[in-house]
């Protein structure tokens, strides 16, 4: 096990540098160089072709999509979007690479310069972006006869190319400095803005889960004062926001333990045990690879017109970060009430819900607490809950209304996530609807004060706050279908 | 009446079977079975596809008997070079790597054959991944030179172009990295052209160098060729790099031969030293045949033509070190060591090691070194700058000329095994054809005579500008009729009917 | 000589071949001679020549977003050396992914 330091006592001492390398998998109908579907789950090998296989002879078409969504990402980097660029060969060996190199951007990616802004704990960091560059995926590896499907001890592996060709979106920062202590939430905040800003682009799913966006974090620790940058480790198999702050901490704990004992930084490639909560060490880049780059002969240089670079440019929404500080402000939410929608990834759910008429604190009270408990429960996002924010706003109408409270709001949005159709026709078909009429409440309210002398004696004497105990006793005979304020008025008038 | 077959270019089988005066089977037939008789010797194919061919010949037949509207070429039997996939037989590329490979699919080449209703009769031998100049480097043993069975038929396409001087085709598709059809059809006499870089989809063609390689004809005749060439070219949407515009008027250019005006550049760079004798005087006497026939001859240089065999044999190799490691042994082709003790990498360059023959070996380690870090600079980079020289050099000469000219080759065919332990020795033979794959130009090398010291064909080049490669048809032609006016027929004729090919068996006087 | 026996056997290995001793000592000298005659390009690549990648001038060939059917998955396999659950079987893998 690692020596680890004491994250504070880390930050005493050194300054971590972090740079972030997120691939970002692109939602194209068709992959990058042939016409292969690109849906993930299907059977093994079933979205494959000569060209994705590689086999002898087979060349590559660029797909026009991708390219229109590698330059709407490095618009929304605040990239410069090249006028002429190339693709080139990254050569080595890896069985899951069917022609034993990828077809990726070398040194002409088609964006690069930009930046973003990445807004933690009330301070704005700014994350400068050297490039954002097209490439494809690799096929996916099984591995057979280990102990837990690991490489290491596996007998054989098997490969699934499904996924090879797949085309990518590589995002490369260029060193982050200045984050201080707030490094591993900086690093955590600027891929969930990713993340928010390539759906609003609608270009990827986004799903980090299932790898169509994966994100390797470099950190090294730079000591106070100096300005000569220490060498970095490379944290692989990063798959939640949560792994990458946790992750980040951990290796800067760690190198900090290397640096205090007078050890030396390996730069090399390292896991992230999730379950264990530690990195492990992975291939050494003492030898660097030698991919031998050299550009792509099979496919033709890309050089996009500054009319279209201007048309794709006008199609970009508004930037997450301006986004989420202008609907805090118009929504009245603390920041850490944002924080909490965000984190869940309920803002554009909370927004939709808004539009379709709640509250902002209602729509964010239902997503945020009673929503994403059942996402948890049932292992799914919130989007794929069966349920819309219409109907969720549907709901919050009906209890603005009188006519369930929020105890049987919950019941109707079971019946609604049951799959019993609208609020409205779960209430009436659960008979869930408050009773408020005078007559049959009137009837429980005397029951009530006839079981409970004692208390009655409390309310006529002047205390009110006993009342609670007679409303319960009202609740449950009506099987809590009682509209709460209206038995407390007849309580207290049948009483004073 | 097989022989009179045999000896028909693809023109006249064309029109013959237009005018149902023979039958595609018969047509068919006739060549399988002069393979048959004559393939132990010369041994320009790896396959044969006799029960398919027959079938499309009898498909053809029927086609044309129901009324069908058919292109010209359909029903004429063909040879491919064993680098182009076409599903249902190996597509070995020569190698040992590849020897039980069948392709799930069909190269755009290969369908549109297909298309025009050629008849495939089966896969030609070639060096080992279309690399060298002579077809000894094939996994599968030399092919054999039909003027004189000791000697190289030149390579990589040395099967296709021995298929075609050897009546066992009247066409045949080569491919031309370097000079691999050009050099095989000045060695055996034919006519072999590569098409501007672009104008024949490389989808399907398997690999050697991607921005040098190009499909194109091989022929007996210059028409024929231009009707192969038609045939199969033109863009394909699969090809990234194929040229989205209509395909030159090579048939029309061929038909005409019309030379008068013509400004043809001859290149004092490609020639003098390190030439044949023979090889000068064939050369000179088809220049003042070119003249007569109302060209105008002018002389051109281009300087950095020194430095094209040195930038060629850096970018190849490093373009085929790359597109040759796919054949890893982990998705097809040959697989060694797999024995549950050793590891994918080890498998890897296990198969590899005996998978690949010695001068596969040796480019891609060429190429491996010319793109490794700290090398790229001074090799591959710099290769790519003379490139760039080179170019310029063409642009500057067409300026002053519409088409260039030089040998196509230095030497005529050499002995079998002479130059095989000399890589350099060997590379030399492309010297003047390497120029025109540099620059993407399009290039032909026709019939120009014999050698006078050895009795060996010599071939001239035509070189013309990107998408002019109607030019080089209209020089061949003229180039082909001048010589025939004085010979009564093709270099090949003079081959058919002497004693060295009486083994062909289609002499004039056996014809007659 | 500038390319050893060495040199080669990196290279070699680099190319994923093994070669044997002797391939090796009749390669390196043949690579030697072959390299330095190559070095002939550095003489007239100077700073302000551009680089020729392609030999014609195209630019932005795409092609539109749309599926093509894939092989059928036994088409995919036919040719390989090993296959298990429609998936191609491969050795023992000792590096890790890059
Ligand atoms: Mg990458
Ligand atoms: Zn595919």
């Amino acid at each position: 096990m690692d020596e680890l330091m004491d994250f504070a006592e880390v930050l005493e001492r050194f300054d971590p540098v972090l740079g972030l390398e997120v691939h970002v998998e692109l939602n194209t109908a068709s992959k990058m160089f042939c016409g292969c579907a690109t849906a993930f789950g299907a059977a093994p090998n079933t979205q494959t072709c000569p060209v994705c296989l590689g086999l002898p002879g087979t060349l590559p078409v660029l797909n026009g999509k991708a390219v229109e969504s590698a330059i709407r990402i490095g618009l929304a980097l605040n990239c410069e979007i090249a006028s002429w660029c190339r693709f080139a060969r990254k050569n080595y060996f890896y069985p899951d690479m069917t022609k034993d190199f990828q077809t990726s951007q070398y040194d002409e990616p088609i964006a690069y310069e930009g930046h973003v802004s990445v807004e933690t704990g009330g301070v704005v960091y700014e994350v400068p972006i050297e490039r954002a560059h097209m490439e494809e995926d690799a096929g996916k590896l099984v591995h057979v006869g280990g102990a837990t499907g690991r490489i290491e001890g596996a007998e054989y592996s098997l490969l699934d190319y499904n996924r090879a060709g797949v085309p990518l979106i590589e995002i490369v920062t260029k060193p982050v400095f200045g984050t201080g202590d707030r490094a591993p939430e900086v690093a955590r905040e600027y891929v969930a803005d990713l993340r928010d800003m390539v759906r609003a682009l609608g270009v990827s799913d986004v799903r980090m889960e299932q790898g169509s966006l994966r994100c390797d974090a470099n950190v090294s620790l730079m000591p106070k004062g100096s300005d000569t940058l220490g060498t970095r480790t490379e944290t692989k198999n990063l798959n939640s926001l949560r792994s990458i702050e946790r992750a980040l901490r951990y290796e800067i704990r760690r190198q900090g333990a290397v640096l205090a004992a007078g050890g030396r930084v390996t730069q090399e490639t390292r896991h992230w045990n999730e379950a264990g909560g530690y990195t492990t060490s992975g291939r050494s880049k003492e030898q660097a690879e030698d991919y031998r780059y050299f550009p792509e002969p099979d496919l033709v240089p890309v050089a996009p017109s500054r009319e279209w670079v201007a048309e794709l440019r006008a199609t970009l929404p508004e930037p997450p970060a301006e986004r989420r500080r202008r609907l805090t402000t118009e929504w009245g939410f603390t920041e850490a009430e944002m924080r909490d929608v965000q984190g869940a990834g309920a803002l554009d759910l909370v927004l939709a819900t808004v539009v379709a008429g709640a509250p902002p604190a209602a729509a964010r009270k239902w997503w945020v607490a009673e929503l994403a408990r059942r996402a948890n429960e049932t292992g799914t996002d919130l989007d794929g809950l069966p349920i819309t924010p219409a109907q969720v706003a549907a709901v919050q109408a009906l209890v603005d209304a009188g006519t369930v409270n929020d105890k049987l709001a919950r019941q109707v949005i079971d019946g609604v996530l049951a799959g019993e159709g609208d609020p409205a026709a779960v209430v009436a078909a659960r008979g869930l609807a408050v009773v408020s009429d005078d007559g049959a409440l009137g009837v429980a309210v005397d029951a009530a004060i006839e079981a409970n002398p004692d208390v009655a004696d409390k309310i006529r004497a002047g205390k009110v706050q006993a009342a609670g105990a007679l409303i319960g006793a009202v609740m449950r005979t009506m099987g809590g279908k009682a509209d709460a304020a209206k038995v407390r008025e007849l309580i207290l008038t049948r009483l004073s | 009446m097989s022989a009179d077959i045999l000896r028909a270019t693809a023109a006249e089988l064309s029109s013959e079977l237009a005018a149902g005066n023979v039958s595609s089977v018969e047509v068919v037939t006739a060549h399988l079975d002069q393979i048959t008789r004559i393939d132990e010797d010369v041994h320009a194919f790896l396959s044969l596809d006799a029960g398919r061919a027959l079938d499309r010949a009898r498909h053809i037949d029927a086609a044309r008997a129901a009324g069908e509207a058919l292109g010209p070429l359909a029903g004429v039997p063909l040879a491919l070079k064993d680098v182009f996939a076409y599903r249902g037989l190996p597509t070995t590329c020569g190698s040992r790597t590849l020897e039980n490979w069948v392709p799930p699919y069909d190269a755009t080449v290969t369908r549109r054959l297909a298309d025009a209703g050629l008849i495939i009769l089966g896969k030609t031998n070639m060096d080992e991944f279309a690399m060298g100049s002579s077809t000894e480097n094939s996994a599968f043993g030399p092919t054999h030179n039909p003027w004189d069975l000791d000697r190289i038929p030149g390579g990589s396409g040395g099967g296709s172009a021995a298929a075609v001087a050897s009546f066992m085709a009247p066409l045949a598709m080569g491919t031309d990295t370097g000079g691999s059809i050009r050099q095989p059809a000045a060695v055996t006499g034919t006519v072999g052209v590569k098409p501007t870089y672009g104008g024949v989809s490389r989808f399907g063609l398997v690999a050697l160098a991607s921005s040098l390689d190009q499909g194109g004809p091989c022929a007996r005749t210059v028409l024929d060729a231009a009707l192969l060439h038609e045939a199969v070219a033109g863009h394909d949407p699969r090809d990234s790099t194929s040229i989205p515009a209509p395909v030159p008027p090579v048939v029309a250019a061929a038909r005409s031969g019309d030379v008068s005006g013509m400004r043809i550049g001859v290149v004092s760079e490609l020639g003098g030293e390190g030439y044949q004798d023979g090889v000068e005087v064939r050369f000179n006497e088809a220049l003042v045949l070119l003249q007569k026939a109302g060209a105008e001859l002018v002389e051109v240089s281009c300087p950095h033509f020194a430095y094209a065999l040195a930038a060629y044999y850096l970018i190849l190799p490093a373009e085929c070190s790359s597109n040759l490691a796919r054949f890893d042994a982990m998705r097809y082709g040959l697989r060694i060591g797999d024995d549950g003790t050793h590891s994918a990498e080890e498998v890897m360059s296990a198969s590899r090691g005996a998978g690949f023959g010695e001068e596969v070996k040796r480019r891609i380690i060429i190429g491996t070194y010319a793109l490794s870090s700290g090398y790229y600079d001074a090799y591959y980079g710099s290769a790519q700058k003379v490139r760039t020289l080179i170019r310029q050099d063409f642009e500057r000469a067409f300026a002053e000329a519409d088409v260039l000219v030089s040998p196509t080759t230095p030497t005529t065919a050499f002995r079998i095994g002479e130059r095989i332990d000399d890589p350099m020795a060997m590379y030399k033979n492309d010297l003047c054809t390497i120029p025109s794959n540099l620059a993407g130009n399009a290039s032909g090398s026709f019939p120009c005579g014999l050698a006078p010291e050895d009795g060996l064909p010599v071939g001239l080049q035509v070189m013309a500008p990107a998408m002019a490669d109607d030019r080089v048809y209209r020089v061949g032609a003229a180039l082909e009729r001048e010589l025939s006016a004085i010979w009564g027929g093709t270099v090949i004729d003079q081959l058919a009917d002497s004693t060295a090919g009486d083994y062909l068996g289609v002499s004039r006087e056996g014809v007659l | 000589m500038t390319l050893t026996p060495d040199d080669v056997a990196r290279l070699a290995r680099l190319a994923r071949i093994d070669l044997t001793v002797e391939e090796l000592t009749k390669l390196a000298p043949q690579l030697d001679v072959i390299i330095a005659s190559n070095r002939l390009v550095s003489e007239v690549a100077t700073a302000d020549v551009t680089p020729t990648s392609h030999p014609l001038p195209l630019t932005n060939v795409f092609r539109s977003d749309e599926v093509v059917a894939s092989l059928p998955v036994a088409d995919a396999l036919a040719m390989a050396p090993a296959a298990e659950e429609d998936r191609f079987r491969v050795p023992r893998i000792l590096e890790e992914e890059q």
